[in-house]
């Protein structure tokens, strides 16, 4: 046994050694296979409906290179409305990444702040509390573009 | 007065034996939605099926829960609030709110304890001590914990859509209180161990169990060997809210201390909810103990079906900041020996 | 642009990734969605996140990895048109409109509902 303890005298003893790998082989795994399977499935089907939503505006007339911008934002819309009626985080607890992974998942974030928070005031709630999931996304997203950017403009 | 003296009651290392008779008297519960569906829904006082309860807060909802159990409790100890000579309690949320508030109303003198999950089994402690001191003749204890205004403090908003992993727990929608007395027909507080803070060393937020199980362990075991007892002394050792895991870990870590405990051993988590209500390794929170104890083994040990339980109610005593900041969670448990 | 096969395909496929780093590693759904942003920011600087958005369509168009795409190409186009601080005025040029739609319906969802529980 280990001489590594929590403590001595007083109370167990507690190898730690043996107890991180007790802990390493006895905590519940997630179930990989049938995750990978369900998050496949799900983001398959959102983007799926996207394509739906996109072929759409792009029989509306819009150009096709900007067809993406309405898209993106109906998505958006559907995920907000469904984070309101309080069904998204039912559907995300079965589809993980696959309803995460997508906008989806970032308008759910903001969403559901959004409402979390609206009891503390549309201002100091709602308002300032909105992107406190979310604006890491955003944050990296922009100090990322600022470098590629930088870089693209020097070269 | 020699030192000998002032620590008559003391027994080993930690633990105190109560010579008088300090008497669990009315034990009360109020459920939630989620709880009200689960096995032990028949055995709550009240259940709820809204979990805001039409206030308009999920704090002010786990307050009103709080203010309707007290008052159930006071009621069936047929007493009145001005007879009760103290409050203790507590609740998971910052500045304990939820029992504060409740105090506010309740117009009791009011301690005001956190102890995470384990907040039961500290206030029982201390009013224990209180009554075996001559300082009260009637205390009430109470906690409770919600599980929408705990997740939006601890985790994330209720309606953020993740997967929870297997080894989390679920946080109950509940509150639970009690009268101790001096007398009158109930299980007598017998002997007392408080923990220890124990550290294992995990950094996980949604692993409690791993965390608390250390805790458990090292407060049934001081108390066993503080009291020179056998776990078969008592007819079952009931644990707070340890969840699949943490129980198993508990069993483990006890067995290579050479006590074996799985014979009459069993854990409050395991107990609220079915398998199938989604609340993977199993239930957490203040009132999770409160409706096992309360709920289920209270009205065994009036049958005398059961007439020792040594109840263990464990908490983790991180905040979302420190977990943030890369902290360990530290975890403590407390121990009460209950008689009839 | 894309059709739906290959939206399905590429959709499911870039999720499958999000999948394995939420199981496989300590994490958090915060940490790993920024990763994809930070990724998609990349793949959009060397230009192949545009082909693969022809390629799959909504599958390359909806994951969260478009943003940063979206971000890295508004700033390098307008950098490229107007000298260096077009990086900083082009950055949302693009994004905005999925900004602007995050923030108003997170907005009037908040208004007309209550959080559920």
């Amino acid at each position: 046994m280990s001489a590594e303890k929590f403590k001595e005298g007083k109370g167990v003893l507690i190898d730690q050694n043996w107890f991180q790998s007790w802990h390493k082989l006895k905590q519940p795994r997630p179930p990989l296979v049938k995750n990978i399977l369900v998050a496949f499935f799900a983001g398959g089907i959102v983007c799926l409906l996207g394509q739906f939503i996109l072929n759409i505006y792009i029989s509306l007339g819009v150009p096709v290179e900007q067809a993406g911008n309405p898209t993106v934002a109906t998505v958006i819309f559907l995920a907000a409305l469904l984070t309101g009626f309080g069904v998204f985080d039912n559907i995300a607890r079965l589809a993980g990444a696959g309803l995460a992974v997508p906008v989806t998942g970032f308008a759910n974030s903001v969403t559901s702040m959004a409402i979390e928070f609206r009891r503390e005031g549309l201002v100091l709630g709602t308002g300032s509390k909105m992107f406190a999931l979310a604006g890491s996304i955003i944050v990296f997203g922009v100090v990322t573009a600022f470098v590629v950017g930088l870089i693209s403009a020097l070269i | 007065m020699t030192a000998e003296l002032l620590v008559e009651k003391r027994a080993g290392e930690q633990s105190i034996v109560l010579e008088k008779r300090a008497v669990l008297l009315a034990p009360s519960t109020v459920a939630g939605p989620k709880e009200s569906r689960g096995p032990l829904a028949g055995s709550f006082d009240r259940c709820y099926d809204d979990l805001v309860l039409k206030e308009k807060s999920f704090e002010r909802a786990e307050c009103h829960m709080l203010e309707e159990v007290c008052y159930l409790a006071i009621g069936k100890a047929g007493l009145v609030p001005n007879q009760i000579d103290y409050y203790l309690g507590g609740d998971l949320l910052n500045q304990i709110i939820s029992a504060s508030f409740c105090a506010r109303k309740l117009a009791i003198p009011f301690f005001g304890l956190y102890g995470a999950c384990s907040t039961l089994a500290e206030s029982l402690c201390l009013a224990g001590m209180m009554i075996e001191g001559g300082f009260a003749r009637n205390i009430l204890v109470a906690v409770s914990s919600h599980n929408c205004s705990a997740e939006r403090q601890y985790r994330y908003p209720t309606e953020y859509g993740f997967q929870r992993p297997g080894y989390a727990q679920w946080t109950i929608t509940g509150a639970g209180a009690a009268v101790i007395g001096v007398s009158g027909d109930g299980p007598r507080l017998e002997s007392l161990t408080p923990g220890k803070v124990v550290d294992a060393d995990i950094k996980d937020p949604y692993d409690m169990g791993s965390a608390m199980a250390p805790a458990a362990a090292d407060t049934i075991y001081t108390h066993l060997n503080d009291l020179q007892r056998d776990p078969s002394y008592y007819d079952l050792i009931i644990t707070g809210d340890l969840g699949g895991v943490g129980k198993k870990l508990n069993e483990a870590i006890l067995e290579r201390n050479g006590v074996r405990i799985a014979a009459n051993y069993t854990d409050c988590g395991l107990l609220i909810y079915y398998p199938q209500q989604q609340v993977d390794a199993g239930a957490s929170g203040c009132a999770c103990s409160a409706l096992g104890f309360f709920g289920y083994y209270y009205p065994l040990m009036l049958k005398k079906e059961i007439r020792r339980i040594l109840l263990v109610a464990t908490g983790a005593l991180h905040s979302p900041t420190t977990f943030l900041q890369g902290e360990s969670i530290p975890a403590i448990a407390h121990a009460v020996s209950l008689e009839i | 642009m894309g059709s739906y096969f290959t939206a399905f395909l590429i959709g499911g496929l870039i999720c499958v990734i999000g999948q394995l780093l939420f199981d496989l590693t300590p994490f958090t759904p915060g940490h790993i969605l920024s990763g994809f942003t930070v990724a998609g920011g990349i793949l959009g600087g060397i230009g192949v996140y545009d082909s693969l958005i022809q390629f799959a369509g909504a599958g390359a168009l909806l994951p969260i990895s478009s943003f940063g795409n979206a971000l890295a190409k508004g700033a390098m186009s307008e950098a490229a048109r107007s000298g260096i601080l077009g990086v900083l005025t082009g950055m949302f040029e693009l994004t905005s409109t999925g900004i602007t739609a995050t923030i108003l319906f997170g907005f009037f969802m908040a208004v007309v509902f209550k959080p559920r529980g």
